[in-house]
């Protein structure tokens, strides 16, 4: 044990240049429940740390901020070969209603928001929410059919432009 | 283990400045600390968080994530982030004289 004056006590260095400038994008292009969460806790931990995030959801990612979508997110142990659950079973009929709810409780009991709500914490932290021009398109959606925190439709190339200098994860 | 002496008290901290006896805390430690991490002042809103974290954290025996201090605690993240800029959850726990949260959400 060692005594420490006022001066030379330890003292965190949480606003130091390690994070300053660091930037992250999230590319989230699955639509199922499992694959939703892990682009929403890592943007999540990212704006803890005050690094500039954004998400950017394409193709079946789209069901994650599609209004009608977005609190209905399934999980299929069909193909699956983590559930070890014998594939004749993974796709008897209401098997994935039943994997679903057992997730979505598993989710909860660690005090995990639903999708909707993991939205509106990582908006309230400063994160950015982006929409894939292309995947709009196909599916016939608008800005108002998207959650409100999406900040626009964008294209391939906005991203690319928009990501520049960024770590970029593609989910 | 180090011993500070932080507002005229000796207090005993790990290797990054955290106090680590819960019950060696108080207000006059808790405005030097917030000085360290770049707040200048401990208005009655923060003091408010610093306590509920404290409250949450005797307990439960663990420090409360972000998203607990506003889903339990009651307060506004968008607030929370003005508070405590930049690094909240951190600067917070910090602050209020119990550990880092481990929680990933």
């Amino acid at each position: 044990m060692t005594t420490a004056t006022a001066s030379e006590r330890p003292k965190p260095r949480f606003d130091d240049e390690d994070t300053s400038g660091r930037k992250l994008c999230l590319i989230c292009s699955k639509g199922s429940l499992d694959m939703a969460y892990p682009g929403l806790i890592l943007a999540n931990a990212a704006l803890g740390e005050g690094i500039e995030t954004h998400l950017f959801f394409t193709f079946w990612g789209f069901e994650i901020i599609n209004k009608k979508t977005m609190g209905a997110l399934q999980f299929s142990p069909v193909g699956n070969p983590a559930t070890h659950m014998p594939t004749a079973v993974s796709g008897l009929p209401g098997m994935q209603a039943v994997a679903t709810n057992m997730m979505r409780k598993q989710i909860a009991a660690l005090d995990v928001p639903p999708v909707p709500e993991f939205l509106d914490l990582i908006t309230a932290a400063g994160g950015h929410l982006w929409a894939c021009r292309m995947s709009a398109d196909m599916n016939k959606l608008t800005q108002d059919d998207l959650y409100d925190g999406v900040e626009g439709i964008i294209s391939a190339t906005d991203f690319i432009e928009l990501s520049a200098g960024a770590q970029t994860l593609f989910i | 283990m180090t011993v500070a002496t932080i507002a005229g008290h000796n207090v005993r901290v790990n290797e990054e400045g955290f106090l680590t006896e819960f019950d060696e805390w108080n207000e006059a430690i808790a405005a030097e600390l917030a000085k360290d991490v770049g707040i200048d002042e401990l208005t009655p809103e923060h003091v408010a968080v610093l306590r509920f974290l404290r409250e949450d954290y005797q307990a439960n025996g663990e420090t409360p994530t972000l998203r607990r201090v506003s889903s339990v605690g009651g307060f506004d993240t968008k607030r929370l982030f003005v508070l405590f800029p930049k690094k909240p959850a951190k600067k917070m726990s910090y602050v209020a004289g119990v550990p880092k949260p481990v929680g990933c959400v």
